[in-house]
């Protein structure tokens, strides 16, 4: 069986499993806003779904990325040795809130796990 | 003497033969961009008056005191006698994706508006260790999403230095306006999908998306890791091949920047060519795109004008002695916007989990309950609609339960795309190319608000150039005319893994062969002003 048999043209996504996505990936959003982005989510989803056409071999080997490395192009991997960066109160001033060299946030929610 | 027109190249000799001061060139830098940029990039909407519409806008940090400094530094090391490097004070602007020590770094974005780099990016500390003098950071869309400048959170956005009313092109396109303007004569910019090529062609400047890990990735901010590649923008195509040779190279900080040695791309610049073999193919002078309501695709023609330049520029090739090969097919050439809406979005959304509001960049300023509000929030507030439609589609496309059928396949139609090209540049094989040369953009800038808001029709601007970032090889867009409404036309040339000096010398060669012709006098809007 090649990939091309699997169906999922014409697929949607729904107002319901939008707003589960909303919650995955952190974000709070306008109504105003959530209908905009639902919408072109699903023009693009149309635009994804030519793939859907194209006959693939089973055998096809994915590509993650174009260029391939040999080992006389990728660089040695570096000693496993801890580097402190010269002036770490840099980086410290960057966080919104700090308190002794830690980072302050709210309460961490608990959740029991079943 | 007005040194904004002239090139790096030209720049750097005079400097260090002392016939000018890096300190008076960085200075008249300065003022070309007092003359035309008018109100740097701010946070939230603008009001439109008629000074805003009036300028570039291509910068949102402007380093003046630094850059006077630095340009002083450079004069006092030649007047002892030391080389300061290939860039010897020449300027330059970077696009506001990299890390640039003590220098705000906002990547367009209100999430990262506060944040100020700890350290320089690989390329941007290789510019100035070669005695280049940056004038500061500029625009882009938000996180490099977009294709127009538009998406920016910093407004006003840039504008065409060719037409005012049009839009840059993007990601880079800053980078491409503040040298087309005579701002700076480079830029360092970013390309995943075609943002420094397409801008290129959009305001008649040249752009070079090199080898992906021809030039490393540290202290750029992310976007599709397997596909963003720093390069150059420049206004000839020498420029380029000198700023390459600055920035290429292995990095140990970045563990995919290649350790292939760096060959002399200036050197290589005047070798011709004379028996090199240059194809055109018709999967490039046409697009294919969905139709907003329906799912049917229209095939249209890319404009007669840009066909037609890119086949001047094939004849005038010709007659320095190439041999052009036509038809070339590539035929999976329309599948690179699909593949792409998915592997970039599963990239990004990948790296834009890291903004949370804790350890850098915006925190919301409201009460919140608990720390899970917090990022709801703070990433709510600080992203813009086009990071969050990238994180959305990441998420769904590469969710469990839709991974196979999105993203693996997505993942699949990449190998296709990259044996189209490893089919016409094998040198055993039925084509043998040295390069395929086609038109960078389907259609020349199109007027700002026209295209914003639709991010399908945006993201089919990039149908010509994206192919090059799902293959890793490199492509250089040039400038050869402009169209009936006086915008600048771009052909692009692409070629096999590494082989940006071979792009670069036929670059020069249709630079050279089209040295006289009309259009090559005539300067952008905003110069005339």
């Amino acid at each position: 069986m090649t990939d091309t048999e699997q169906p999922f043209e014409n697929q949607k996504i729904s107002r319901q499993l939008f707003d589960y996505l909303v919650q995955l990936a952190a974000l709070e959003l306008s109504e105003e806003q959530a209908k905009y982005l639902l919408g072109e989510l699903n023009a693009q989803l149309r635009s994804i779904q030519e793939l859907a056409a194209i006959p693939l071999d089973e055998q096809l080997p994915v590509t993650t990325h174009g260029v391939p490395y040999t080992d006389q192009d990728r660089p040695e991997l570096r000693a496993d040795q801890s580097r402190p960066f010269p002036d770490s109160q840099k980086i410290l001033q960057q966080a919104p809130q700090v308190e002794d060299d830690y980072f302050v946030v709210p309460d961490i929610p608990h959740t029991t796990l079943e | 003497m007005d040194f904004c027109d002239l090139s790096a190249f030209e720049l750097a000799s005079l400097i260090r033969s002392r016939k000018i001061s890096a300190l008076e060139v960085t200075q008249g830098f300065l003022q070309r961009i007092e003359q035309v940029d008018g109100l740097p990039g701010k946070l939230g909407s603008m009001e439109s008056n008629s000074h805003d519409v009036e300028g570039v806008h291509a910068f949102i940090t402007l380093t003046t005191e630094q850059a006077l400094q630095r340009a002083a530094q450079i004069d006092q090391c030649i007047a002892t006698g030391e080389d300061p490097g290939m860039l010897a004070g020449v300027p330059f602007t970077v696009k506001d994706i990299f890390c640039v020590k003590d220098t705000p770094t906002t990547a367009g974005s209100r999430i990262l508006a506060n944040f100020v780099a700890p350290y320089h990016a690989t390329p941007v500390e290789r510019m100035l260790r070669a005695g280049g003098v940056l004038l500061g950071k500029v625009n882009l869309d938000e996180f490099t999403y977009g294709s127009s400048n538009e998406s920016s959170a910093f407004q006003p956005c840039p504008r065409n230095p060719w037409k005012l009313d049009r839009v840059p092109g993007g990601s880079s396109g800053a980078s491409a306006a503040s040298v087309a303007a005579g701002e700076a004569p480079l830029s360092l910019g970013t390309d995943t999908a075609g943002s420094i090529r397409q801008p290129a062609a959009f305001c008649g400047v040249v752009g070079m998306k090199p080898t992906y890990g021809r030039v490393s990735r540290y202290g750029l901010i992310a976007f599709g890791s397997s596909l963003d590649c720093p390069g150059p923008v420049s206004r000839d195509v020498r420029d380029a091949a000198l700023m390459l040779q600055v920035i290429a190279g292995e990095d140990e900080r970045d563990a995919t920047a290649s350790r292939q040695p760096v060959p002399d791309y200036l050197a290589g610049l005047e070798k011709g060519v004379k028996g090199l073999r240059i194809g055109l193919s018709p999967d490039y002078f046409r697009i294919t795109y969905p139709h907003v309501e329906s799912d049917d695709y229209t095939e249209q023609a890319i404009t007669t004008e840009i066909e037609t330049a890119v086949r001047h520029a094939a004849e005038l090739l010709q007659e320095q002695g190439a041999e052009i090969i036509e038809p070339v097919p590539m035929p999976n050439t329309r599948y690179g916007i699909p593949a792409y809406f998915v592997i970039s979005r599963v990239e990004a959304a990948s790296n834009l989990h890291r903004y949370d509001g804790v350890k850098y960049g915006y925190r919301t300023s409201q009460p919140v309950k608990d720390l899970a509000e917090l990022y709801r929030r703070s990433r709510g507030e600080g992203f813009g609609v086009q990071p969050k439609l990238r994180i959305l589609m990441g998420m769904y496309v590469s969710a469990a339960q839709y991974s196979e059928q999105y993203y693996r396949r997505a993942l699949k139609v990449r190998t296709l795309i990259r044996r189209d090209f490893e089919r016409i540049f094998d040198p055993q094989g039925e084509y043998r190319l040295d390069a395929l040369l086609t038109p960078t953009t389907p259609t020349t800038a199109f007027p700002l608000g026209e295209v914003y808001g639709d991010s399908v029709l945006m993201q089919y601007a990039d149908q010509l150039t994206v192919p090059a970032n799902h293959a890793g090889i490199p492509g250089i867009s040039i400038p050869s005319g402009l169209d009936s409404q006086g915008l600048p036309i771009g052909i692009q040339l692409l070629g096999a893994d590494f082989s940006e000096g071979l792009l670069l010398r036929i670059g020069w060669a249709f630079e050279q062969a089209s040295a006289d012709e009309f259009w090559r006098k005539k300067v952008p809007e905003i110069l005339l002003k």
